[in-house]
């Protein structure tokens, strides 16, 4: 008798801890993880075929290795194309609040775009302590006059 | 003079057969490229076949005017909030006397453009470079801050970024822990623009600033280099600079 109340016991024992385990796995508190990003949408799409310069799944998995792909070509060969262009990404993923009309920052604010699933899956890129983080506002008076040098228009 | 500007035959050989072996292997690459996308003036890669160079006529530099220095700075975005008396100069206006006679020059002085630059000579990660068309750049994505190029460059053209930067401009990134110069707006450049301090020079109507390709002989600055007297800063050097000077 004894033995099978102290089984009784052990088994209710067991199952309470596994069910227990089971909850834990299940649903983890917002305090234990970090939040799924939830990155914020584009301002257009990148053509009428696709959303953005690649598939989602290429663009998902590549762009780290498209931008760095892109870097060498902008600096060495002077191809400035906006396809895989960083500065083209920003323009257009960087949109900003509805509410306060201010871009978010790429140093504190989870909504930025290029922060969003960083943080996640502990991605930390330094492209930022150089590269501007939102579209250039300010209109510049020089950009404004263009003059084409001859020799390189009639090429 | 002209031992400056023509490298020795031998070079001369070397840097010919170099730009045709570079010249075949480009080729299909661009292409590829061209069949893959349409085409726009941004897709074409640089070529060894241009030399980008500036005429600076110091009889047309007015004393105290600034507007070169100001449109680099406002193209550029470049400013330093923290401590602003060691913030860049990539573009200074210099003044000179001649002790015998007291005439006084003024001019832009920045970087050079060598065709053979000491910075690119002693950067031990090959972050200073030198593009196929002349310019000589930073790499920041390599420079890791060293400062040897700023001690070897003799027009002291070059600096370094102390402090950390906010609202860069898109299309001049420039980050802490990093030297950088002129770079010639290799982005104005590359979209078929003059550089801004040419730009603003010509608004300003003093026109001291010519801008083009020096290997092209039928382009503006060509022309007027081959009529005119010029010098590079510290010919005895021999570095063979893309900006040159008339009247000095
Ligand atoms: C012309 C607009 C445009 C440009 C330029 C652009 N994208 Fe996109 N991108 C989109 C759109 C639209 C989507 C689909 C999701 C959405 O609507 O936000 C998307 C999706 C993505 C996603 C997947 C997001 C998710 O929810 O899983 C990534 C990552 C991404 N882009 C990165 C980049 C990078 C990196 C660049 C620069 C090389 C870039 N994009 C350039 C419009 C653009
Ligand atoms: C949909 C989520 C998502 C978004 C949005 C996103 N990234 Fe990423 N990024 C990732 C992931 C995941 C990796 C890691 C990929 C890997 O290691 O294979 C990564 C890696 C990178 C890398 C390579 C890092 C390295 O050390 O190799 C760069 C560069 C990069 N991202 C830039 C950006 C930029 C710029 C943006 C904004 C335009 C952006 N990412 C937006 C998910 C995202």
């Amino acid at each position: 008798m004894k033995v099978r109340y102290l089984l009784n016991i052990l088994g209710k024992l067991c199952l309470g801890l596994l069910l227990s385990l089971a909850v834990n796995a299940n649903e983890p508190t917002s305090m234990q993880r970090v939040p799924i990003p939830d990155p914020p949408k584009a301002l257009e799409n990148f053509s009428t075929e696709q959303p953005c310069v690649e598939p989602i799944d290429i663009i998902r998995r590549n762009h780290g290795s498209l931008l760095k792909h892109r870097r060498n070509d902008t600096m060495y060969r002077g191809v400035r194309t906006t396809q895989y262009s960083l500065a083209a990404c920003i323009n257009c993923h960087v949109t900003p609040d509805a509410i306060t009309g201010n871009y978010p920052s790429i140093s504190q604010d989870s909504e930025h775009f290029c922060r969003s699933c960083h943080s996640y899956v502990a991605v930390t890129i330094d492209c930022f302590q150089c590269h501007a983080s939102k579209p250039d506002t300010s209109v510049n008076v020089i950009n404004s006059i263009n003059i084409l040098d001859t020799s390189r228009a009639s090429q | 003079m002209n031992e400056e500007i023509s490298p020795t035959p031998n070079r001369r050989d070397f840097l010919k057969t170099t730009a045709i072996v570079a010249g075949i292997t480009v080729a299909p690459g661009v292409l590829l490229y061209g069949v893959s996308q349409a085409k726009s003036p941004d897709d074409q890669t640089i070529t060894a076949k241009k030399r980008w160079g500036m005429l600076i006529d110091t009889n047309k530099c007015v004393q105290g005017c600034n507007e070169c220095v100001n449109a680099c700075i406002t193209e550029h975005g470049i400013s330093e909030n923290v401590r602003p008396d060691i913030t860049s100069q990539w573009i200074r206006k210099v003044g000179l006397r001649d002790k015998q006679t007291g005439k006084e020059y003024s001019l832009p002085l920045f970087c050079q453009h060598c065709e053979h630059p000491p910075c690119v000579d002693v950067c031990p990660t090959g972050a200073s470079f030198k593009r196929v068309d002349g310019i000589v750049l930073v790499d920041k994505h390599i420079c890791i801050g060293c400062r040897y190029c700023m001690m070897a460059c003799p027009y002291k053209a070059r600096s370094f970024v102390h402090e950390t930067l906010k609202n860069q401009k898109p299309h001049s990134p420039r980050g802490k822990g990093t030297v950088e110069a002129c770079t010639f707006c290799v982005h104005r450049i590359d979209k078929g623009q003059s550089p801004a301090c040419v730009a603003a020079c010509q608004k300003s109507g003093h026109k001291a600033m010519l801008f083009g390709d020096i290997k092209d002989p039928n382009s503006e600055i060509s022309k007027k280099l081959s009529h005119v007297s010029s010098t590079a800063l510290r010919p005895d050097m021999r570095l063979n600079p893309g900006i040159r000077y008339q009247g000095l």
